[in-house]
């Protein structure tokens, strides 16, 4: 039955399957070889289902299917078989993944022609003359051609788009290497010449192409992490027609005044007004709090929140680019453009080193014209010059640090996006914190239970553990922390809106809502025992490293401060205990302004936030982190994402990041002595294509041994 | 010297073989899905 699904089974031909569709889900709660049978098997025996195939790495499913069924039947479909399920808006179209497969390819290719040429080279080197000689450098020149050609292209595209704006970058002075000893090596070939250089064209290829897909996986593997943290916002909705029938279309078809109707467990495709019927809505990604908001006819709901509760009849007030996420989106977009204008590491040492490479390599040219060594000479001396000088090592010595680093990090629960983003967090001087959900936890934490007796505590485990309201889940989690044993109750039950009840012995015992005061801004349940109540109140804990954290960011010379969209009155106790100042009332765009004004004072910015109101600041900042428990928005946005309750990730980031930067110089400084060595002995003519091999893998060596020692950055 | 000329285009078509075959694995989406890969040699066949 595995493999199945590899092989789409025949097409009845009663059923006349003739308008297949393929459609993808993201089922986050797959792991292991049962779930796979069993979504593959399960929707295989589904009528109208073709094919599933799962793929785990990525916990997506690709379902072929008849065109009549709509993503809410395959969604029904997947649940049905016990798995929580998203349909994935565009299937197939996966840039990154394509060009991580290109230079695969690329590299393969490269690996294969160097090998190849190497071995014959190496007869060459060991003696072969003559005839010999001069049909080895033919067969090198038959495999090199088409390699470079085909290799090559990543770097030739890249160099051509840099030198067409006027700017140079690493890949300038790869192209212009690469071509002019390629193209030496065939003029060489032609004359029957002694060196022909095509080894080291092709090895310095592979090199190079190691480094970018090094740099192309670790970008891929992030995004993956993220990717499944992510839920889509509806693919489209039923929508409900003049005649009261009821048909699906597509998020992009949608228009104001169109009634849409959305079942428990759906997404709204577009932002609206509830009509008719009562839920719970969570809107997590605005937010990242995940208590769910409760709804009634006449409310607003955007597009992207989940229905949790009952049905609901939606107006549609905006659709597609009119609706708030959009806008959001857009915010964050414009504010991403600083980011995108800063030039990486590699590309600045190659501001300094292309030119001077191609200075140097002219004069030796022009120096040994003056000395009279011909034409013929001078050339094969300057080609000599620029190969050794082509920063291979500087090529693979940056992506090489930057996987090494993100491995660690990724191993002690963070993602970060790519290497430019290790890079800026490694400049950041200022750490600027949202409130809630980043320096605190972003959920209800129970504040006073250490005043109740043993035997209440037991009662209180055994009432809320039947309960999913989010303050029963706090305090189940916070009893269960310290090891409470639940009482035996009886009578158990669950009243919505009311609480819990049961029976302890003949005593009556119950938790719910506070009847005697109401609180505004705390939240709090009553827990009542007899004829006696204890109030029991919740506030949103500050995560348990937060003080020590911010502590250590400033010992690392970071100056840090709170913004937060809340009320000052309720910053100052984290202020006080995290001795930082705290900015309150900023909106959205206040952050970003802040940010902006940092900016503009010379400062470098992290920011760690966590809601969609965060978003624009955290595309905004030098650099940025957000919590695994953010907003999808949020995630997108920040350069890193840190898993669990410890703020601490976010102080190892930047220094496992600063380390990364020094190791990166460091290879820098091994390269520039390599070439303070080898550079002389090219210029004076001593280097044959024998030195230019030895001297090019073993700089490489070097610099990634020097890389691996990154292997415990993440401390 | 007459050796060569069969040598070294057997060689060059095996590592080509190697190369084609590898070509054949990437498009065929093996390398898609590692840890599917891993988990679906344990899913019990008759259930």
């Amino acid at each position: 039955m595995a493999s199945q699904a590899l092989i789409p089974p025949a097409t009845d031909s009663e059923t006349d399957i003739d308008t297949t569709q393929i459609s993808l889900f993201a089922v986050p709660g797959m792991h292991c070889a049962g779930c796979i049978g069993k979504i593959e098997n399960g929707l295989a025996r589904t009528p109208g289902i073709a094919s599933a195939r799962v793929n785990l790495s990525a916990k997506r499913v690709t379902i072929q299917h008849d065109s009549a069924l709509s993503p809410p039947d395959l969604r029904a479909a997947i649940a049905a078989l016990g798995f929580e399920a998203e349909p994935l808006a565009d299937p197939g179209v996966d840039v990154a993944a394509a060009e991580n497969r290109m230079l695969i390819r690329a590299l393969a290719v490269a690996g294969f022609a160097a090998m190849n040429i190497m071995l014959l080279s190496v007869s060459v080197w060991s003696g072969a003359e003559g005839g010999t000689r001069q049909m080895f450098h033919w067969l090198s020149a038959l495999i090199a051609l088409p390699t470079v050609a085909y290799a090559g292209r990543p770097f030739f595209r890249s160099a051509w788009a840099a030198v067409r704006q006027g700017r140079t970058n690493m890949d300038v002075p790869i192209s212009i290497g690469v071509l002019l000893t390629t193209g030496m090596s065939v003029y060489e070939t032609l004359i029957g010449g002694e060196d022909a250089w095509f080894d080291g064209a092709v090895m310095l290829l592979f090199f190079l192409l190691a480094g970018r897909c090094l740099d192309s996986l670790m970008r891929g593997r992030a995004r993956a992490g993220v990717a499944a943290l992510l839920k889509q916002s509806a693919p489209g909705a039923m929508l409900l027609d003049d005649s009261g029938q009821s048909r699906w279309v597509a998020a992009s078809a949608l228009r104001p005044g169109m009634v849409m109707l959305v079942a428990a467990g759906e997404r709204l495709a577009a932002d609206g007004r509830v009509m008719e019927g009562e839920s719970g809505i969570d809107i997590a990604f605005l937010t990242g709090e995940s208590a769910p908001v409760r709804v009634r006819p006449g409310d607003l709901v955007q597009a992207g929140a989940l229905n949790i509760d009952g049905p609901i009849r939606v107006v549609v007030t905006a659709a597609g680019p009119d609706t708030v996420i959009a806008d959001i989106a857009r915010l964050m977009e414009e504010a991403a453009q600083g980011k995108s204008r800063y030039v990486r590491l590699a590309d600045r040492a190659a501001r300094y080193y292309a030119p001077s490479v191609h200075l140097l390599s002219a004069l030796s040219f022009a120096g040994w014209m003056i000395v009279g060594a011909g034409m013929h000479q001078s050339l094969l001396i300057a080609v000599a010059v620029l190969l050794i000088t082509c920063p291979c090592a500087l090529g693979l010595a940056v992506p090489a640090a930057q996987i090494v680093a993100c491995g660690a990090l990724m191993k002690r629960g963070v993602l970060v996006k790519d290497g430019s983003a290790l890079e800026r967090l490694a400049e950041v001087d200022e750490a600027l914190f949202d409130k809630t959900g980043t320096l605190t936890l972003g959920r209800p934490v129970p504040r006073d239970l250490a005043g109740l007796a043993a035997e209440d505590r037991a009662v209180l485990l055994a009432l809320v553990q039947g309960s999913r309201h989010p303050l029963s889940v706090a305090l189940r989690q916070a009893l269960e922390g310290e090891g409470v044993v639940p009482a035996a109750l009886t009578d158990l039950r669950e009243q919505a809106g009311e609480g819990m009840t049961g029976r302890l012995g003949d005593e009556a015992v119950a938790l719910g809502r506070p009847r005697s005061l109401i609180t505004l801004f705390d939240l709090a349940a009553e827990y009542r025992r007899g004829d006696q109540a204890v109030l029991l109140r919740f506030t949103d804990a500050l995560r348990p490293d937060a003080v020590e954290t911010l502590a250590d960011l400033r010992a690392m010379g970071l100056k840090t401060l709170i913004a937060s969209g809340d009320r000052p009155e309720a910053l100052t106790e984290i202020a006080r205990q995290t001795e930082t100042t705290a900015i309150g009332h900023l909106r959205p765009q206040d952050k970003l302004a802040l940010i902006e004004r940092l900016r503009a004072s010379g400062h470098r910015v992290l920011m760690v936030g966590d809601g969609l109101n965060d978003g624009p600041a955290l595309a905004a900042g030098h650099a940025s982190m957000a919590p695994a428990s953010a907003s999808d928005a949020s995630q997108l946005a920040a350069d890193a994402v840190f898993l669990g309750d410890r703020l601490a990730p976010v102080a190892m980031a930047v220094r496992a990041a600063r380390r990364t930067v020094r190791v990166v110089k460091q290879n820098f400084a091994l390269a520039i002595g390599y070439n303070v060595f080898a550079v002389p002995l090219a210029i004076a003519g001593h280097v044959t294509p024998l030195v230019a091999a030895i001297a090019m893998s073993t700089s490489s060596l070097i610099v990634i041994a020097n890389a691996l020692r990154l292997k415990a950055a993440a401390r | 010297m007459t050796g060569l000329t069969v040598l070294i285009p057997i060689a060059l078509s095996l590592g080509l073989l190697g190369l084609a075959a590898f070509f054949w694995a990437l498009g065929s989406g093996q390398f898609d899905d590692s840890d599917g890969a891993a988990a679906r040699i344990l899913i019990d066949d008759d259930e």
